[in-house]
Parts: C-alpha cells; sequence; structure tokens
C-alpha cells in the first residue's frame, strides 16, 4: 500500500515540478525578449518585413472575419433589443461591443491562430534546420535579429488589426441594420457618436490589443524555441501555440477588462 | 520580393489602420463635432438638469441645433449651469425658452428650444431666461400620491356636514 501511494506522491511531485520548471522557463524567455527589444530598433527594415509578414497577410482573413461578425451581432442584438422598444440603440450595442470586447479579443485569436502558428513553425524549422546554432556560431544573437523584429512587428500589427475589425464590423453592422433591418440611420449613427468615448472605449481595446498581440508574439516564439527539431515535434509546437495563445489571451481579457472598466 | 514593394506594402497596411482609427473616431465616437461648422454659445440655468450629458442634442422643433457644452454647478444660485453651442445659422428670439425632455422612456435627454415672439435675438454668451427642469419621477409619485390624499379626503370632508 505504502509503495503505491509513494509512487502516486512521487509522479504528483514530478509532474508539479517539470510544471514549475517549464513555467519558470517561459517567464525567462519573456523577460529576456522584453531585454532585447530595443536592439530591433536599429533594424528597421527587419521589423518592416515582419509587419508585412504579420499584418498585411492577416488582412483577409481579420477582413472576412470583422464583416461576418458585425452582421451577426447587427442581427442578434436587433431582437434582443426589441422587447424593450430600444432598438435605435443598435448603434451603439455594436459599437461598443466590437470596439470594447470583440474587435481585440477576436483579432487576437485569429491572430494567433494564422501569424502565431506560422511564426512557431518558422522558428521551429529553422531550429530543426539548426540555423539558430549557426547564427549562434556566427556570433549573431537569434534573439536580437530573428526574434525581437518579429515581436515588434507583431505588437505594431495587432493593434491596426484590431481596429480594422472594429471598422469593418461596424459597417458590415450598417449594411444589416440600415437597409436590411429598417433602422433609422440617423439614430445608429448619433447615439454611437454620443456615447462612445474615444479614449475610454477605443483607446482601452487598442491596449487589449496590443498586450494580445505581444502575448501571442511571446508564445509563438517560445514554442518555437524550444520545440523539438522534429517535423513532430514542430507540429505539436505550432498547435500547442494556437492553445496557449487563445488561453491566454481570453484570461488577460478578463483582468484587462475589469482593470480597464474600474479605471475613472 | 524586395524592400521596396515591402514597405509600400505595410505603408498601405498602417494607412488603412489608421483611417480606421479615424472613422472610429469620427463616425462612431465624440469627436464629430470637428466636422461641425462655426457655433455660438447659450447659457442656461435649470432647477435638475436630470440625465442631460454632455454632448447631448440642443433641439428646436425637433431638429438638432446644436449640442451641450458643458454642465456645472453654480455655489451661488445652486441651480446647474448648462452651456449650449448652438450653430451660427440658427438665431432665436430673447425669450426663447429651454426646456429637458426625454425622446421616449429609454432615450437620451436632451434640451429642446421654444422659440418666443420678441425681434431682438439672443447674442454669443447670452442667458436664457425661461427654462424648464427635467421632470424628475420622484416628484411626480409624490404628487400623485398628493393628489390621491385629497380626493380620498374630500368626501370624507362632505360626509361630515350631514
Amino acid at each position: 500500500m505504502t509503495a503505491a501511494f509513494q509512487v502516486l506522491l512521487q509522479v504528483v511531485g514530478r509532474t508539479a515540478l517539470e510544471r514549475l520548471r517549464a513555467a519558470g522557463h517561459a517567464a525567462l524567455f519573456s523577460v529576456g525578449m522584453l531585454a532585447v527589444l530595443p536592439a530591433s530598433l536599429r533594424h528597421p527594415s527587419l521589423v518592416l518585413a515582419q509587419v508585412y509578414v504579420f499584418g498585411n497577410r492577416s488582412l483577409t482573413i481579420i477582413a472576412a472575419s470583422g464583416l461576418a461578425v458585425g452582421c451577426v451581432l447587427a442581427l442578434q442584438m436587433y431582437y434582443a433589443l426589441l422587447p424593450f422598444g430600444a432598438v435605435d440603440n443598435l448603434g451603439l450595442v455594436v459599437n461598443l461591443a466590437l470596439v470594447r470586447e470583440l474587435g481585440p479579443v477576436v483579432s487576437g485569436l485569429l491572430f494567433a491562430g494564422r501569424a502565431g502558428t506560422a511564426l512557431t513553425a518558422e522558428i521551429g524549422l529553422m531550429k530543426a534546420g539548426e540555423q539558430l546554432v549557426a547564427m549562434e556560431l556566427m556570433a549573431i544573437d537569434p534573439r536580437r535579429r530573428l526574434f525581437a523584429p518579429r515581436m515588434i512587428g507583431g505588437l505594431v500589427a495587432m493593434p491596426l488589426l484590431a481596429i480594422l475589425f472594429s471598422a469593418i464590423g461596424i459597417v458590415g453592422a450598417y449594411l444589416v441594420a440600415v437597409p436590411l433591418i429598417g433602422i433609422d440611420a440617423t439614430s445608429f449613427w448619433s447615439i454611437m457618436q454620443a456615447r462612445v468615448d474615444v479614449l475610454r472605449d477605443i483607446g482601452s481595446g487598442i491596449l487589449k490589443a496590443a498586450v494580445f498581440g505581444a502575448i501571442c508574439m511571446v508564445v509563438a516564439l517560445y514554442q518555437g524555441a524550444e520545440s523539438e527539431p522534429t517535423p513532430q515535434g514542430v507540429a505539436l509546437a505550432t498547435t500547442r501555440t494556437v492553445v496557449v495563445s487563445s488561453l491566454w489571451v481570453l484570461c488577460m481579457d478578463f483582468f484587462l477588462t475589469a482593470v480597464l472598466l474600474s479605471a475613472p | 520580393m524586395n524592400a521596396k514593394r515591402i514597405e509600400i506594402l505595410v505603408g498601405g497596411f498602417v494607412l488603412s489602420g489608421v483611417l480606421g482609427l479615424a472613422f472610429l473616431a469620427v463616425q462612431a465616437a465624440d469627436l464629430g463635432r470637428l466636422r461641425g461648422g462655426d457655433t455660438y454659445a447659450l447659457t442656461a440655468r435649470f432647477d435638475n438638469i436630470g440625465g442631460l450629458k454632455p454632448r447631448a442634442p440642443v433641439r428646436a422643433a425637433g431638429v438638432t441645433v446644436g449640442r451641450v457644452n458643458a454642465i456645472a454647478f453654480d455655489g451661488g444660485i445652486f441651480q446647474g449651469v448648462v452651456t449650449l453651442d448652438i450653430d451660427e445659422n440658427y438665431r432665436f428670439p430673447k425669450d426663447t425658452a429651454a426646456k429637458i425632455m426625454s425622446s421616449g422612456l429609454l432615450g437620451d435627454q436632451f434640451v429642446g428650444l421654444e422659440a418666443g415672439g420678441e425681434e431682438a435675438n439672443l447674442a454669443d454668451g447670452a442667458v436664457i431666461a425661461q427654462t424648464q427642469s427635467a421632470v424628475v419621477l420622484e416628484n411626480l409619485i409624490a404628487q400623485f400620491m398628493a393628489g390621491q390624499a385629497d380626493r380620498a379626503a374630500a368626501p370624507a370632508n362632505a360626509g361630515a356636514f350631514e
């Protein structure tokens, strides 16, 4: 009996220690990334290339999703507001939902899926092809040369993508609300204009998007750098990137919303 | 893909992001006042401004002619002082009345201007003399209850004389 119990304790202890070590390793990696970020300012062309890779290449999915989410939101909110006779507020509700919440979060999830996986696969394959080791042998720090520009690129691209998501979503909602459902166009825009605050609502959305961009990039880089240098290892790292990024984005969304909403 | 093409594309991406932000800020938020024309200021004092907020519309005959600029409390006369920005093209007579009205039960409150009959118009910075405060639900209920109490007391008094 006691032998089995001992084995159980051993397994639990080993797992806990392993998880703790991994968490610490990831934290050290993140802090190390912060330290090398200023180095990327010396190579703006690298950063620009990464903004293209993460930003421009994600435009299609962000635009399409924004349009779809905006249209659906208009429909759902219309039926939600109808019993209260408050359908004139449809524009306001859709705007706040998009700009404060859905813009940053959905863009973050899509970004993690599209840009994060691409980044993890790229870094993982570089590691598998021993390119990272080769760089270190040439006294080039791969973190400054490779990781930092990608991190800044994602950090710059993400808020822009969230803004575009929200803007296209509002246009989509307008197209559904006014021509399709028949809501008054003037009240759609004017109530929105009266109640939406640029700093509090749009600003908080941009801040959230920047944080989500940083999270996605750090997770993707870490998973890529720590992946096993085999095809299966890279594939596993890619899926882990999506899962971990998405969970982090959703958790941080709650904390950020709580903090931002309680601010005066 | 050469560097120049990448720079152009990224520039286009960043520009579209900035345009999206401008669209959100101007069309969909409260920076729209930058698009407006010239305005002149009028002041009105109310006993109770109710739920009036800055940027609320100012309407005359139902048409929006301006926005509420600022709301302050005057400690000297213990009244709310509301500053209105009215479009330059619209001038109102000196005996115009300002009322705080609601656009529907769940709607926003706005300032309604009812023009008077005087020939001279309100100048920039003038004070609107006649004002009507917002309807406060509690006062209405109190009035209703008092009315009910009176009606209940009246037949009892009449019966006492017989």
